[in-house]
């Protein structure tokens, strides 16, 4: 066998050994990977409807039906305040933020164990498939919000004066916010759930749990949450909250003074913390996840 | 000397068996609890050397122990060993998938491991658009997979179904695309890990060319397969990994040879030139002795090989004969000679000796063994395998050079003539 040989120049391009730091974020490499990144981005395009007659309109139904629905059952049945919006833009305009955030966070969280057999036979930086999910949902996000213009041109048309006001500006930043958001709590779940997979079982519950307690139903000026000092408690820390209520403010165009800076203080240092906390466990456990998964 | 592209260093893979639950939760609270206190993992020091078909003591096991080796640039290396040796482990380590528990892996260059074929292939979309997820997961740009589709799809010959999801491709259609992306890297270093089991005989004696061609072009190649013939042909060294450790590196054939006898659990010291106990019984006789001419088991190739067997025959035979077969290292049968075919030599009741005779300059250099069978009526009644076993020698002559091995399963002296000159 050969033994330790000098080797001329000991620039090696790469070195694969145990212990590796787990902040490396290895920025150039994702960059060099940007195309395939794309690639799956489209990959997931194209493929969710395939073989579906209506294909991309799909896209547009999911939310409109989901207003619908909840607009009857929360609106009509149950009469829960709608801050004085129509029922149907104040369903859509959370549920379209929230199922932004929700369809990030599930996606990533199973970054690991939908892909163990991609991963298991070739290498790419692990973070490019949470990204990737977070870009589709980007885009589809963005189709969707038409679906709301569409929505609020017709109001407007039929004689309600529903103008979205300087807020509206805030939105791509709402929805960096709410990509981030949605990135931590996946890649922390993702690889928690890579070894022990009784986390898995709460992602979707978690999720839905977490809706309930957010404006998408109960908006913050509604007599349920003024009157119930717990109900508010909970509501206002949950992160989302800032975000799905500075989106209705913006794009609903909300009179009056807005009061969310405080709120949505809270919702960035979150994020932060839980991007910082979710990248570093992420890359921790895509070091040799193959092992344990 | 060229430089060294490869350089793995004392790289050891731990590994747990068993179920991951509420037992290996235990573990790692252990684990983690030393970490705490600043103490070393506490499983790193136990582990057994990883064999397969016993049963151990620990849950902890070593699939690759301190493997150290280098690799120059340009040559094609071989790694061989039985399942379970700690091939695929290496390889993951190679290309990154996963880490080793202990040692360091330096690699010079850009490296496109092919650890199987189609990866990341998505059922719902069409070839093309396959070409290209494929070609961007093995770390293509999408610039040079442009670049070279028409070249893809031409040598993967699937150009007619192209545009067709990949669901409706037969599971050789897959492979050929598959590898045919891989065939188009352009890496310095190739890792294969036994992708020429799949597809058809044409496929893969095209895949061979092309990985033929990459070696010749001064790349650098790793090569896992348990294909023998592939691993002679392509290498120019080879491995041998057993229960995680390298038993034996070196040139390709010699490895090659060990590995072929460790599997049948024989070495040099085995060679057997007379056969006499055992097992040589059949419905209505018996093999009593099989024997070479020899008093050595170790032979040159420029003397003709006696070999007798004796038998008996109890009961009225019936078109009963001897059946010789002639295998070599890679167990490959070189030829079959039967007693009743050459000479019709039907055997009679009682006792016979039946001698024939294996001409000199016929067989090429190497270890040899003969199976004998009994027929009757073309149907096999007792089959004795490694009856005898002989090795070839190459008997020194004037020219150095022709210690080599040469190519080619025979070596027959041909008599060449010259029958014109200007």
């Amino acid at each position: 066998m050969d033994s330790k040989q000098i080797s001329e120049g000991e620039n090696w391009d790469i070195v694969i050994r145990a212990e590796k730091s787990p902040f490396a974020l290895r920025l150039q490499e994702i960059w060099r990977y940007r195309d395939l990144l794309t690639l799956f981005v489209k990959r997931d395009f194209v493929a969710t409807y395939k073989q579906t007659v209506l294909g991309p309109l799909w896209f547009f139904l999911q939310p409109v039906l989901t207003a619908i629905v909840y607009s009857v059952v929360f609106g009509f049945i149950a009469r829960l305040s709608t801050s004085g919006y129509p029922r149907i833009l104040f369903y859509l305009s959370g549920i379209i933020g929230w199922s932004y955030f929700a369809d990030c966070l599930t996606k990533t969280s199973a970054t690991f164990l939908t892909n163990q057999n991609l991963f298991g036979k070739v290498y790419f930086p692990r973070i490019i498939l949470p990204l990737s999910v977070v870009t589709t949902n980007m885009i589809r996000f963005v189709i969707q919000l038409t679906v709301l213009a569409i929505f609020i041109v017709y109001y407007n048309i039929t004689g309600l004066k529903i103008i979205p006001n300087e807020y509206a500006l805030l939105l791509p930043f709402l929805l960096v916010l709410m990509a981030c958001m949605g990135l931590g709590f996946g890649t922390l779940i993702s690889s928690v759930t890579t070894k022990y997979r009784d986390f898995q079982f709460l992602v979707a519950f978690g999720v839905t749990l977490l809706m309930y307690f957010s404006p998408v139903l109960f908006p913050l000026d509604s007599p349920q949450v003024q009157n119930n000092e717990t109900f508010r408690t909970i509501l206002l820390l949950n992160p989302m909250s800032a975000i799905i209520e500075t989106m209705r403010f913006g794009l609903l165009g909300k009179e009056g003074n807005f009061e969310l800076w405080g709120l949505l203080g809270y919702s960035i240092a979150f994020t932060i913390v839980l991007l910082i906390i979710g990248l570093y466990m992420f890359n921790r456990v895509q070091r040799t996840f193959t092992d344990t998964v | 000397m060229s430089k060294t592209v490869i350089q793995v260093s004392n790289v050891s893979k731990q590994y747990r068996l068993g179920k991951i639950g509420s037992g290996s939760f235990n573990d790692d609270l252990t684990r983690w609890w030393a970490k705490l206190r600043g103490k070393e993992d506490p499983f790193l020091k136990i582990g057994e050397v990883n064999e397969r078909d016993k049963k151990g003591q620990s849950d902890y096991i070593w699939a690759l122990r301190d493997v150290s080796f280098e690799v120059v640039e340009g040559e094609v290396l071989g790694i061989i060993g039985k399942n379970g040796s700690g091939k695929s482990t290496l390889l993951k380590i190679l290309s990154q998938v996963t880490l080793p528990t202990l040692g360091e892996v330096k690699i010079k260059g850009r490296v496109a491991s092919l650890l199987e074929v189609g990866t990341g292939f998505h059922p719902d979309l069409s070839g093309r658009e396959n070409v290209f997820l494929n070609g961007a997961i093995l770390g293509m740009s999408k610039k040079e997979i442009r670049s070279k589709f028409d070249e893809i799809v031409d040598f993967s010959g699937v150009e007619r179904y192209i545009d067709t999801p990949v669901k409706r491709y037969s599971s050789g259609m897959k492979v050929r695309l598959g590898f045919a992306v891989a065939a188009h890297l352009d890496p310095e270093i190739l890792i294969v890990d036994e992708v020429l089991a799949v597809g058809d005989a044409e496929f893969q004696s095209k895949c061979l060319g092309k990985m033929k061609n990459v070696a010749g072009s001064g790349r650098t190649v790793l090569f896992v397969s348990h294909n023998i013939y592939a691993i002679r042909t392509l290498c120019t060294r080879a491995i041998l990994l057993e229960n995680g450790s390298i038993k034996m590196s070196g040139d390709t054939d010699e490895v090659a040879n060990a590995y072929v006898f460790s599997n049948r659990n024989l070495n040099e010291d085995k060679l057997v030139h007379a056969w006499k106990e055992g097992h040589g019984r059949f419905e209505g006789g018996e093999l009593l002795e099989a024997k070479l001419e020899s008093p050595d088991p170790v032979l040159s190739k420029k003397t003709a090989l006696n070999c007798s067997v004796t038998l008996i025959i109890e009961n009225d035979p019936e078109m009963v004969g001897l059946t010789m077969h002639l295998l070599n290292e890679d167990d490959l049968v070189v030829f079959a000679s039967t007693s009743l075919e050459d000479l019709g030599i039907r055997l009679a009741q009682g006792r016979s000796r039946l001698e024939v005779i294996i001409p000199s300059d016929l067989l090429n250099t190497g270890t040899y063994r003969i199976r004998l069978m009994m027929v009757r009526k073309n149907r096999a009644i007792l089959r004795a395998d490694d009856v005898l076993i002989f090795t070839i020698n190459e008997i020194a002559e004037k020219d150095e050079r022709l210690f080599q091995k040469k190519k080619g399963i025979v070596r027959p002296a041909l008599k060449w003539s010259l029958t014109s000159a200007e």
